[in-house]
């Protein structure tokens, strides 16, 4: 079972008391907001949960893995994320149950 | 943009909402997900990406300061792959 934004959008009902609709909004915006800030290239730093940052990559060879050709992969911006200390230290403890 | 940034540009496009309601769904938001991957829970929002843990491996390290080799126990971090809409947004400018 994986956490989605229907799960976020219970939780802000449950916890917070908006009705269903001003959950969903809010959910949505959260992270429409993000995106959009991204797409102007501007990071985005989330004190304890990690921060949002944009790297430029060049263009650099590659190859289709199916028939083996060679083809360029073209320059591209790109979002990376990386975990605060907080979340890293509450991940950190999970102890795995493969 | 902070946090308390993003806190004000959702305050502005929802004004039927109390400026702490909108705090707090902040804070809300981003806590259910931190404790979602502390249980190894996936996080999965369509169009904007997916955040799960990847494993890194016991290994030997060292103290810096000593140079002793020091035995580093196998751990679980935080990994994010964005989603196609955040990619195709960021690499056009949308």
């Amino acid at each position: 079972m994986a956490l989605t934004k229907a799960s976020l959008v219970e939780e802000l009902f449950d916890e917070l008391g908006l009705n269903k609709r001003e959950s969903k909004e809010m959910v949505e915006l959260f992270f429409e907001e993000i995106r959009r800030d991204l797409e102007r290239g501007e990071s985005v730093k989330l004190s304890g949960f990690g921060n949002f940052d944009l790297r430029t990559k060049k263009e650099r060879p590659g190859r289709n893995p199916k028939t083996g050709e060679e083809i360029p992969i073209s320059a591209r911006r790109v979002v990376t994320f990386r975990p605060g200390q907080k979340l890293k230290l509450k991940v950190e403890a999970y102890a795995g149950r493969e | 943009m902070t946090k308390s940034e993003l806190i004000e540009a959702l305050v502005r496009k929802q004004q039927h909402l109390a400026h702490k309601d909108v705090e707090l769904s902040v804070k809300c938001i981003l806590d259910k997900m931190s404790s979602a991957l502390s249980d190894g829970e996936r996080i999965e929002i369509r169009g904007f990406g997916s955040f799960s843990l990847h494993f890194r491996p016991p290994r030997m390290g060292r103290n810096p300061k000593t140079g002793e080799m020091v035995a580093l126990a196998g751990k679980y971090v935080p990994h994010f792959k964005p989603g196609k809409e955040l990619r195709d947004r960021v690499n056009n400018g949308g």
